[in-house]
């Protein structure tokens, strides 16, 4: 049994070597990137062009279009990088430290460009750029989260040492995540409620519901593409004194033309 | 339990906060100066300063535990004797928290003790004196236990006192919404009943959680 | 065969450590890989290598201050990730850094140590009188010099009832008459039947001295 138990981890290290994610993954990025363009195409032409006028807010509502996948993916990217970061420190499972490293400023950027949506469209909705809603702020926080996880895995690397420490960072991040959230509510306690739910029913019209769903999916594919771009680069920089990634640039460098 | 490490070390740490009486009074010094520039920047008005009194005069203390935090591992790492209690047959557990209680006791305490003073230089009525020394009590000390993961984790880096405070205050924003809310509640003559409650939660769940993270930390950051 | 040293102790307190197959990463690289040995009630191991090489890893490692990336350590059958605590209490380890706290003196570090690693402190030793600092240990060790704190911190091997001492550097900063000193103190432990493994560039010239020397993996690859 023992033994069963540790081969099947080996195969799990395996499976999971660098390498053989990096050969996968070169199949997979054509598709994934065709996929994500035409899906946030779509969303776009159909939430831009198409989908009706909200009563109240006019035109200015669809930059939800951008902003609720944006600040969607940004907590979900919180998640992914915390999860991944223990399954580095826990199994020493090299890939996971790649995905970890890789998924702190796509989350960041993501979170940035949530609050900077939110800002743009504060300005016709509220007359100002900035105001201190709970939901704002906490978006705020979740940024404040992630460049501590980047400014932290920078020094460590500055110096030569392994990013662990930037995983448990962002794994204590998720443990006060929930509080953050909470105490800022409580803080604030006259916030919107949040617009879309996937438990309830959207109290959207369907009309603009669905562009919406499409601008998620969009988002979602974005993310893992654009996650798996910055993984190969990584995988890359980390094994480039390994005989695999030597053959694949010399084969690179016979391809070109020059 | 074995209690004989956690007090070994209890002793030890106050016994050379006492010796470096000097840096004992740092954190003190700090909120007094502090304090004092509010009125410069902003308005002598007794008024005025007595509605922002609560949330300055809590921002100011987060500041000072939090820039005492730096030494907290500090010294022992350069010196060796971290390793020497990693290394001891006992869970690193109590060793961790025996150095967080020492922290608090040297800065959060006496900072609780003098706020009610700073309180009445910033014209905080009457009321809110106890209950800001029950909040800053309270709150210093998960602001001890939450500190010490970013002390820990931030122990081999060279230029780890701005890159603390970056990682650490986030995770003080609730402790802070909740403090200073109380002050404000016993201000305005209303129950503190429940952010006491939320902060006493806090409290329990950070002194079971932190130390254990903490002592992560410690081998992941000095060994990698 | 039998060695005649273990023919003097009592059978039934032989110790043994071994390494199973330990391997170390850092930074994606193997530090060193495989390392298997064992060491019984009486040896003495003697790790060599270049500076970088890994000597203080993998004391670390044997002291569990450090976790290997793979392999295991074992002492008396059991790995001691399991038995961590009774292990740690057999395990006396001594690093570069002396471990002292400057503002106290070198008598408060010793107490305080002893009381840390629960050994008996009625036990009748005077260290500091056998490392030649009785008329230094009231100080605070910040007045003491580089070779005073060394044998300060040396003073835990006479008070210590560790069976496995893991030095680092022992003979580094500290004079010829110590030096010689601190020898025939290794040489006793090892007769009442303890283990001692350290790193050091000295030629102890100690009876069945075993050495482990690191092989070079900077040019190898972790794939």
């Amino acid at each position: 049994m023992k033994k069963l138990i540790k081969s099947s981890q080996q195969w799990v290290h395996k499976m999971a070597s660098p390498r053989w994610f990096y050969q996968i993954s070169g199949r997979w990025l054509p598709w994934l990137s065709l996929l994500t363009f035409v899906s946030i195409i779509i969303g776009v032409i159909w939430g831009l062009g198409f989908a009706p006028q909200d009563a109240k807010q006019g035109n200015s509502f669809r930059i939800i279009y951008i902003h609720v996948p944006a600040s969607f993916l940004a907590l979900v990217g919180y998640y992914i990088m915390a999860i991944s970061g223990a399954i580095a420190i826990i199994w020493k499972i090299k890939l996971a430290d790649v995905v970890m490293k890789s998924a702190a400023p796509i989350g960041a950027s993501l979170t940035f460009i949530a609050l900077l949506t939110g800002a743009v469209w504060g300005k016709p909705t509220w007359g100002t750029y900035w105001i201190w809603d709970a939901r704002i702020t906490s978006m705020l926080i979740l940024f404040f989260l992630y460049l501590g996880v980047i400014v932290l895995q920078k020094a460590y690397s500055a110096q030569g040492l392994s990013n662990k420490a930037a995983a448990l960072l962002a794994l204590v991040g998720t443990i006060n995540i929930p509080i953050i959230y909470k105490s800022v509510d409580w803080w604030y306690t006259l916030h919107q409620p949040a617009t879309i739910k996937f438990t309830e029913a959207p109290s959207m019209h369907p009309d603009m519901f669905q562009p919406l769903l499409i601008m998620i999916i969009g988002f979602y594919l974005f993310y893992v593409t654009a996650l798996i771009v910055s993984m190969r680069a990584e995988i890359i920089f980390r094994e480039r004194n390994t005989s695999w990634v030597k053959e694949l640039a010399l084969n690179l460098k016979d391809k070109r033309p020059i | 339990m074995n209690n004989i490490g956690f007090l070994a070390i209890l002793r030890r740490d106050l016994l050379l906060a006492v010796r470096y009486r000097g840096d004992l009074a740092n954190p003190l010094i700090f909120f007094f100066i502090v304090i004092a520039l509010i009125p410069l920047g902003l308005t002598p008005d007794s008024k005025e300063l007595s509605e922002i009194a609560p949330g300055m005069l809590w921002i100011t203390a987060l500041l000072a535990s939090l820039l005492s935090l730096d030494g907290l591992f500090k010294d022992d790492f350069a010196d060796g004797t971290l390793e020497q209690i990693i290394i001891l047959p006992q869970p690193l557990y109590f060793m961790v928290l025996a150095k967080t209680i020492v922290h608090w006791v040297v800065t959060g305490l006496p900072l609780s003790l003098l706020a009610p003073v700073l309180g009445l230089m910033l014209s905080l009525p009457e009321t809110g004196y106890l209950p800001l020394m029950l909040s800053l009590l309270i709150g210093t000390a998960i602001l001890s236990l939450i500190g010490s993961v970013g002390a820990a984790l931030t122990l081999p880096l060279n230029k780890e006192g701005i890159l603390l405070s970056l990682i650490v205050i986030p995770f003080y924003m609730p402790v802070l919404i909740f403090g200073s809310n109380m002050v404000v509640l016993a201000v305005d003559g209303l129950s503190i009943a429940s952010p006491l409650a939320i902060m006493g939660a806090l409290l329990a769940l950070s002194l079971l959680i932190s130390p254990y993270v903490t002592s992560c930390a410690l081998r992941l950051s000095i060994y990698g | 065969m039998p060695d005649p040293k273990n023919i003097l102790m009592n059978q039934a307190s032989v110790k043994t450590l071994s390494l199973k197959d330990l391997s170390f990463q850092r930074n994606e690289k193997f530090l060193f890989s495989n390392i298997s040995l064992t060491l019984e009630s009486g040896d003495i191991l003697q790790i060599l290598g270049q500076n970088g090489s890994g000597k203080t890893t993998l004391l670390r490692l044997i002291s569990t201050a450090l976790r290997p990336y793979s392999g295991e350590i074992i002492w008396q059958g059991k790995n001691v990730n399991d038995i961590r605590e009774s292990y740690l209490e057999d395990v006396l380890f001594l690093g570069h850094q002396p471990g002292l706290k400057r503002l106290l003196s070198a008598e408060e570090n010793l107490v305080w140590w002893r009381r840390l690693n629960k050994t008996n402190l009625s036990k009748n030793v005077n260290a500091f009188e056998e490392v030649g600092l009785y008329n230094h240990k009231d100080e605070p060790c910040n007045y003491l010099s580089v070779g005073q704190l060394k044998r300060a911190a040396l003073a835990r091997l006479y008070v210590s009832e560790a069976k496995l001492w893991i030095l680092d550097e022992p003979f580094t900063s500290i004079d010829k008459e110590f030096s010689i000193k601190l020898k025939s103190l290794i040489v006793s432990h090892l007769k009442r039947g303890g283990i001692v493994v350290l790193a050091t560039h000295q030629d102890l010239k100690i009876e069945n001295m075993k050495y482990f020397s690191i092989p070079d993996l900077s040019g190898a690859t972790s794939e």
